[in-house]
């Protein structure tokens, strides 16, 4: 009776005999001759019935919480090879256009013109290449040859232009945006008022604002200011955007107020607050925007098509899309080395890049 | 003496003590205060001496032009300057391409959120149960928010291609060809690609969330005999709801900005379906027509704010229900 009124609810919780068969665990103990309690009557028939009874139905109870353990355990085993399976055919999913990129790179340009001639003969102006009629994707090149490779990195200076182009967009902009940020955060997080929370919200507004609307702003400024077909145009816009102060903000207010009091008592001034306590602490968060703003001017696309007319200026990004048909066989190891800069600083960074994500979770916070 | 008497004698007394505390508090208050004034404006200068560099450059390249934004939409030309109201709105809004424009985005935005939030959340929950290669799974699924979209889009051409492979499949799976970058198709490329690119960062955002869920709570449920699915569904999605919003909205916001991908993918003259909201500005930034722009853009910059509203209003009250 006791195992069933609290097994019903507890099953997982029964790990000892119940009280009444401990002495199975006595040495000597024979479970076919139950000991009789001291003074305990024998039992009438019916009695001895109904206690038979009693036995079956606990013995029919217990089995089936085993039972239902074990499935409950089998379960969770076929779930978790379920969930494995679903992670697995994701990430070949998420993969694959990675791998087959990369792969494809090292192919010699008469099998890419052979197996991809067919995709981008549409933008072809009659060049004689041999075009196949069908397209064949490949894993594996027939063989393999860093040919391309040289020819972009020797012979075609044009894309490395581009690649240089695109460097010389983000890192100026990393940086000085996060040196913006890194002031300004600290101007946010060191004193709070009511104007301060309002201008914080319209930060807020403006990160998350896209660029159909941002850029129409930036156009105009840069006009007045005659930037247009100037670096100072992608520059500018990009060193005073809102997203690394919003985030080091954030990170900054992390930091217990009581820290940068006490180094005020003891007589720092607001600057070495600044640079010695408040940065130094802020070091993670720090890595964290940097590589979220890298990846982010790194991928631009919108404004260098609206506010430089030039293609000498345009970063690889925008340069790789108007690639043509003669060259298809250059823009696989083109891709490639466009995305390592990225790639290298995943490698490195990638647990500040989950930290600063998860940052960003809960905006307002 | 009645019971009413004691009390209100005791409420007297108590009120009186209260105001003495307060006084002295005060008092304190304001000793403190003289003493620290000086001080204190000093910090507070500072620190907006900390923001100036940040607040001149944003009131310079947003926020003031935004404001001449909002003034051309509603003047006749930017030479003439003669008010006209909402002219230019009503405009832009019967302007067919404009339309075309906001209901491909609406569209798109419509199937790629909700599958956004989805998978993304079943990848969360299995990343947090107890399958093997936890960790190099985390980084296979978050490296495409690293890979430039433009290193990804030949790979995209040649599998979507009319004789690429997704159509081989398909043909083996017995379906036809379909040309998917001229036909109504179209958007589920970019959708593809789009979720190829954000379901790592959402991903990200959900295991932060499920792994702030109190253990205690669960182990209690589990000892309670629930079931996984009533542990997700009664306490798991509880603690989730927040982060949801904050993901179905963030999604939407970046469903708004997938113009690149397709300008990547097809360049100036995409297929209809695929004409966006950008592609409707960089026209209008070709032909230069500023009132045009300038109402474009204050329509959509007051959708944003409506959606960003809606998600603080609702963080406030879900977030307050979950403290609390």
């Amino acid at each position: 009776m006791r195992g069933r009124s609290a097994g019903g609810v507890y099953t997982s919780a029964i790990v000892e005999r119940a009280p009444e068969n401990r002495w199975l665990d006595m040495p000597g103990a024979d479970p076919s001759n139950p000991p009789r309690e001291v003074g305990a009557r024998e039992l009438t028939p019916e009695e001895q019935r109904a206690a038979e009874k009693q036995q079956k139905a606990d013995n029919r109870f217990y089995k089936r919480a085993i039972h239902r353990a074990a499935r409950n355990r089998r379960i969770g085993k076929i779930g978790i090879a379920l969930g494995t399976i679903a992670a697995g055919i994701f990430a070949i999913l998420f993969l694959m256009p990675i791998i087959l990129t990369i792969t494809n790179s090292f192919m010699s340009t008469s099998e890419i013109n052979a197996n991809y001639g067919m995709v981008f003969a549409t933008t072809e102006s009659g060049s004689k290449v041999f075009i196949s009629k069908t397209v064949n994707l490949k894993l594996i090149p027939d063989m393999a040859t860093f040919a391309q490779y040289a020819s972009v990195l020797f012979k075609s200076p044009e894309y490395l232009m581009k690649f240089w182009n695109s460097m010389i967009y983000v890192v100026p902009i990393v940086v000085f945006q996060l040196f913006v940020a890194m002031l300004a955060s600290f101007g946010f997080a060191r004193y709070h008022g009511r104007v301060k929370e309002v201008i914080f919200f319209l930060y807020i507004i403006l990160m998350l604002m896209p660029y159909q609307v941002t850029l129409v702003p930036n156009y105009l400024v840069s006009q007045w200011l005659g930037l247009i077909d100037t670096r100072w145009a992608i520059w500018l816009p990009g060193i005073f955007s809102p997203f690394a102060v919003y985030l080091l903000t954030k990170f900054i207010r992390r930091i217990p107020t009581e820290v940068m009091e006490a180094a005020s008592i003891d007589g720092a001034g607001e600057w070495q607050i600044f640079s010695q306590i408040a940065m130094p602490l802020c070091k993670g968060g720090i890595i964290s925007i940097a590589i979220l703003v890298f990846i982010d001017y790194w991928n631009m696309v919108e404004q260098p098509l609206i506010l430089l007319t030039n293609d000498e200026m345009h970063p690889l990004s925008v340069f790789l899309s108007k690639i043509n048909a003669g060259e298809i066989s250059l823009a696989f190891a083109v891709a490639v080395i466009y995305m390592v800069p990225p790639m290298l600083i995943f490698l490195y960074g990638e647990e500040y890049l989950i930290d600063g994500i998860t940052y960003q979770g809960g905006i307002k916070g | 003496m009645s019971a009413l008497e004691v009390k209100n004698k005791l409420d007297g007394t108590l009120r009186r003590n209260a105001a003495g505390t307060r006084e002295r508090a005060g008092i304190h208050r304001k000793h403190v205060h003289t003493k620290a004034s000086k001080k204190t404006i000093r910090e507070i200068v500072s620190s907006w001496l900390f923001l100036s560099p940040s607040l001149i450059g944003v009131a310079t390249f947003f926020v003031i032009p935004f404001g001449v934004v909002a003034f051309y939409s509603m003047v006749n030309n930017p030479i003439q300057k003669i008010f006209v109201g909402f002219e230019n709105y009503t405009r832009v809004w019967n302007n067919s391409a404009f339309q075309q424009a906001a209901s491909n985005t609406m569209r798109f935005s419509l199937i790629s959120v909700p599958l956004a939030v989805a998978l993304s959340l079943f990848l969360a929950v299995v990343m947090e149960s107890k399958i093997p290669f936890k960790s190099q799974f985390r980084t296979f699924f978050l490296s495409p928010m690293m890979v430039p979209i433009a290193s990804i889009v030949l790979i995209w051409q040649i599998m979507f291609n009319y004789n690429g492979i997704i159509n081989e499949i398909g043909m083996w799976l017995g379906g036809s060809r379909i040309d998917w970058f001229k036909s109504d198709n179209a958007q589920i490329v970019i959708v593809l690609l789009f979720l190829w690119k954000n379901l790592g960062y959402n991903m990200i955002l959900f295991m932060a969330a499920l792994s702030s869920v109190p253990k205690e709570l669960i182990e209690v449920s589990r000892l309670e005999s629930a079931t996984e699915w009533q542990i997700f569904w009664r306490i798991k999605m509880r603690y989730l709801s927040s982060t949801i919003l904050f993901v179905a909205i963030m999604s939407l916001i970046n469903s708004f900005k997938v113009f690149r991908e397709i300008y990547l993918m097809t360049g100036d003259y995409p297929y209809n379906t695929l004409y966006m909201l950008q592609h409707f500005m960089n026209n209008t930034f070709q032909s230069m027509d500023y009132q045009k722009l300038s109402s474009a853009a204050v329509i959509m910059s007051i959708v944003i704010i409506i959606l960003m509203l809606i998600m603080f209003v609702t963080e406030d009250r879900y977030g307050r229900d979950i403290e609390g």
